[in-house]
């Protein structure tokens, strides 16, 4: 199952084969919480901020203690904004960039996400 | 004289010389002097205003003031334990004991005084001490721990003996104070104060006898100290006796060089603080100026300044008239005394408010004209102190109703009068002479909080009684400069965590979601959610993994155990009171090593098994409980432990069964959620094996039931707790931590201690007995029915989550594969696991992170 799929907008015509893997059913994301994937062999925090099927990928590798852990942060906003907090040293996290909002030299990977019938499937760069 | 500096000799390193010393450094021409001081005592200077901390900081480092190295850093000589034993001023040369010859230009006497002690037989038996260095703090301490001690005697009910007093009965002696004045504190306070004063020492179990002073002290069959006999014919059994009758000026040195003397000792000194000799200064308790002497910290601080002025052809100051205000807590009552306190001025008048009830008194002092403030007494309550001062140094004009300056606040309606009140010339702190313009300017410069003040101005770094003036004025500045004081929780929530365990309360709110929607918005975050979970914990006690509260709790609560730097858990079961069977250890022993944990013995009597992976907790959990383990809640904002000596039932000086009793606590609070986690502990003699004082709530055994600390603290700034209560049955103990706890869960800020709480808490201790024990705001009752919901309904959260299949299948790694999280590993060190450090395991890190790392990684590169 791969599609092609253009993630770069500010970059017209780079288009990227990415590799849809299916994660887990978007119900074993419990709301307002995120859990961790593995995925071809990278560890992927998938958060879902609220009821809805929104749900964001980041890598869940903290750059900060080194550990795989962000998918056991808190989840939340800042100014309206939905991110997650490591939860080592709670450096917050803003879920669509994977920009470090405590520090803007930081940024998590963050990947494509679709939602198919109740199933969380995230793009892989192949 | 070298490189044409000048010879400047100290005398003395006690509070007022370390000050002379600081403020010549930092008048900008330190450099013009080469700097010797001398001190007697063997410590570079420390806070002998705060000497009774002692008892509660364990050792001189907290109190110091001054050390060999920061001298060294400003160039100053500092020569301790060597007192001076000759001045040569013809030759301008000093020696000391030890045969250290110096010469000088200048000498700076600041000598301070030494405790009197009346000539009386027996009075240097061994068990006979004064209550003035560290080192007779050290010895009386040593010999209150010995078996043979239970009764101490101080020998004189003023300021300083009330401190000793104070010392004796937080070392767990009988207590009594003998003064042979009518009444206690006879300098400070007048005869109504002095009953008040004197009814609630005696409430906490001192004894007081006044009228009499001792003939002599008895000795027994050793020549040790063994009783007081007094004047009047009584007789009083004591093994420890402090005499604090006084202080008399130290200057036996000058005396010896034949510098001319004050009329009631002390040496005599001008305006500019010069002796008879003009190259020979005295400042503080040695000097005498205006035919006395002071014993005040704030007269010898002005004094030292006046010498540094004199010295480097500053200012001319001249010494001017002295502050005598005093501001105590002695034995947790408010004591305080300033300006006119006794209405001496021609025509002045008085206003007094006598609370029997409370066991406060108040009286102000006021001029002919009723036109401004001359002094005043406050015995119980002294928090418009500060103010008051200010108000009598500023010769502010009363405003006219001039009982609301000590009126206990209708309901409201702010209690006293405004910091605006005051004039800018108006001094906020006495002892270093610091005036409310100084403060405004430093709070306009940036300094916006307490602390920042206290750096920058040095106001409330002495005694620190206008810490709360300078609070107010804080407060008031920043509103006048349109700063908002802002204590909202976080930017989802415009209130205090006060207030939302009042809406929670209020509206029977149960879920986070309910809240945000009436009184936040947007969806929370890591400051606000797990604040949420905890109070909807203390109010409703529902189970915290519940699904609608799943999302709140930080990881620790949310997988019930204690993440570590890797990413890993640690698991700690209750081991309530630190009491474990032999049976107990080895299931710990049999599970720990089956699953491969790192074992550690914690600070609070338990076992800490660490390294279990997140899908390891369940099973690690599964037999644990079948073992008789229950959850030790070290996860959570909650109780921890009840440590615990052995007690009577197995230690030869214990008095009651601290186990057992520390057991039934720890059993009652466990799973307490609270605003953060709390820690106890039970001693079953004064001997305080299980170090009860540096708990939230410390109870020690007594011979007639429990004493009970509250607002004790280790870790990062350790604070002893206080005494609250004494004697209690279990009973009334019970009944008296139930209501504190609650009240300290409704009303503490997040994540703030119980003894930060009770620093901040207006009223103190005071207040706090007002309303947990007296029952002031009639909430006593509630508080309990509060309790005893949590009590009641207490659920393992462990044998909760392994109940629940939902739960449970939370407690993995990944959502799409059972494999255990790869970076995870574990290096040998001293027989044990131990997780790798990054750098041991760089090559996985860099393999598992992948190519897009560079991203994530220029912090951790940095």
């Amino acid at each position: 199952m791969s599609v092609a799929l253009q993630i770069e907008p500010a970059a017209p015509g780079l288009a990227v084969e990415l590799d849809w893997r299916d994660a887990c059913a978007v119900a074993d994301i419990p709301a307002g919480c995120g859990v961790a994937a593995l995925l071809c062999g990278r560890q992927i925090a998938l958060v879902r901020p609220g009821e809805a099927e929104t749900v964001f990928a980041l890598s869940n590798y903290d750059p900060f203690s080194e550990a795989f852990v962000i998918a056991r942060g808190i989840v939340g906003d800042r100014a309206g904004r939905p991110k997650i907090a490591s939860p080592i040293y709670k450096q917050s996290f803003d879920l669509e960039t994977g920009r470090c909002l405590d520090d803007p030299s930081v940024r998590l990977p963050v990947y494509p996400v679709r939602v198919r019938d109740g199933r969380v499937e995230v793009g892989m760069r192949p | 004289m070298a490189q044409g500096r000048k010879r400047l000799l100290v005398v003395g390193n006690g509070m007022v010389g370390h000050r002379f010393v600081e403020s010549l450094g930092s008048s900008g021409q330190g450099q013009d002097f080469e700097v010797t001081v001398l001190g007697e005592e063997s410590r570079a200077a420390y806070d002998r205003v705060n000497l009774s901390k002692f008892f509660e900081g364990g050792d001189g480092e907290t109190l110091a003031l001054a050390s060999p190295e920061k001298y060294a850093r400003a160039g100053v000589r500092l020569v301790l334990g060597d007192p001076v034993a000759s001045v040569d001023r013809q030759a301008k040369r000093i020696q000391t004991r030890a045969g250290l010859v110096l010469d000088y230009d200048q000498l700076v006497l600041a000598t301070g005084s030494s405790p009197f002690v009346p000539p009386i037989e027996g009075r240097d038996a061994p068990g006979c001490f004064v209550y003035r260095t560290i080192e007779d703090l050290e010895a009386i301490g040593a010999a209150a721990s010995s078996a043979s001690a239970n009764v101490g005697a101080v020998i004189g009910g003023g300021l300083l003996g009330l401190e000793a007093a104070n010392a004796l009965r937080n070392l767990g002696l009988e207590t009594h104070v003998v003064e042979i004045s009518p009444r206690l504190m006879p300098v400070q306070v007048d005869e109504m104060g002095s009953a008040i004063l004197r009814r609630r020492i005696e409430a906490l179990g001192v004894a007081v006898h006044v009228g009499t002073s001792a003939k002599r002290i008895l000795t027994d069959d050793d020549g040790r100290a063994a009783g007081v006999q007094f004047t009047d014919g009584g007789e009083l059994r004591a093994s420890l006796v402090v005499f604090s009758a006084g202080i008399r000026p130290h200057d036996e040195i000058a005396r010896a060089c034949g510098l001319t003397l004050g009329p009631r000792g002390g040496i005599e000194v001008d305006a500019r603080c010069r002796t008879s000799d003009p190259d020979i200064f005295a400042i503080g308790e040695c000097a005498s100026w205006d035919g006395r002497t002071y014993g005040l910290v704030a007269p010898g601080y002005q004094m030292a300044e006046v010498v540094v002025a004199a010295l480097t052809g500053g200012a001319a100051r001249q010494l001017g008239h002295f502050d005598m205000s005093t501001k105590l807590k002695l034995l947790g009552v408010d004591v305080a005394s300033f300006g006119d306190a006794f209405g001496l001025e021609a025509g002045a008048h008085t206003l007094c408010l006598i609370d029997n009830v409370a066991g406060v008194y108040k009286q102000l002092v006021v001029s002919a004209d009723k036109a401004r403030l001359l002094g005043g007494i406050l015995v119980g309550d002294a928090s418009a102190y500060g103010q008051l001062v200010a108000m009598v140094q500023s010769k502010a004009t009363l405003p006219m109703k001039v009982e609301g300056l000590i009126a206990p606040p209708s309901d409201g309606a702010p209690a006293g009068f405004g910091v605006d009140a005051l004039p800018a010339t108006a001094t906020i702190c006495s002892c270093n002479n610091v005036d409310k313009g100084t403060i405004c300017q430093a709070i306009a410069g940036g300094a916006h909080a307490v602390g920042a003040l206290k750096g920058c101005t040095k106001a409330g770094t002495s005694c620190g009684s206008c810490v709360p003036l300078l609070g107010d004025l804080l407060k008031a500045e920043l509103k006048r400069a349109g700063v908002a004081v802002n204590h909202d929780l976080c930017e989802h929530f415009p209130c205090s965590r006060q207030d939302l365990y009042q809406l929670v309360r209020l509206h029977q709110i149960k879920t986070f979601d309910a809240l945000v929607e009436r009184h936040g918005r947007g969806r929370g975050c890591e400051i606000c959610k797990p604040a949420v979970a905890s109070i909807l914990a203390s109010a409703w006690n529902e189970p915290i993994l519940a699904r609608k509260h799943l999302p709140l709790q930080d990881t620790n609560d949310r997988f019930l155990a204690n993440i570590q730097r890797d990413g890993t858990y640690s698991v700690i079961p209750r081991v309530a009171a630190g009491e474990i069977t032999p049976d107990q250890l080895v299931e710990i022993g049999r599970i720990a090593k089956r699953y491969g944990l790192y074992t550690k013995i914690t600070g609070a009597q338990r076992i800490d098994m660490l390294g279990a992976r997140v899908e390891q907790l369940p099973h690690i959990w599964r037999e644990l409980v079948d073992a008789g383990f229950e959850s030790g809640h070290a996860y959570g904002k909650a109780l921890r432990t009840v440590k615990s000596c052995v007690g009577d039932t197995w230690c030869r000086y214990g008095v009651q069964d601290s186990v057992g009793l520390a057991v039934r606590i720890e059993n009652r609070y466990k799973g307490l959620r609270s605003p953060h986690k709390l820690k106890s502990a039970v001693s079953g003699c004064a001997r305080e094996c299980a170090e009860a004082q540096g708990k939230d709530f410390g109870i020690i055994a007594t011979e007639k039931g429990w004493n009970l600390y509250l607002g004790g603290n280790g870790g990062m700034k350790p604070q002893h707790a206080q005494l609250f209560a004494t004697d209690l049955d279990e009973e009334t103990l019970v009944r008296t931590i139930d209501r504190f706890l609650m009240f300290y869960i409704r009303t503490a800020d997040r994540l703030q201690r119980t003894a930060t709480w009770l620093n901040n808490l207006e009223g103190g201790l005071a207040y706090l007995r007002e309303v947990i024990v007296d029952d002031k705001l009639g909430i006593a009752a509630e508080l309990e029915a509060e309790m005893a919901h949590i009590v009641g309904s207490y659920r393992c959260e462990w044998k909760d989550a392994l109940e629940d299949p939902q739960k449970l299948a939370r407690f993995r790694t990944f959502v799409n594969s059972p494999a255990p999280d790869p970076s995870v590993a574990f290096v040998p060190e001293r027989g044990q696991p131990r997780p790798a450090h990054p750098h041991e395991k760089r090559e996985l890190l860099d393999r598992l992170v992948g190519p897009e790392r560079d991203d994530g990684r220029e912090k951790s590169a940095a």
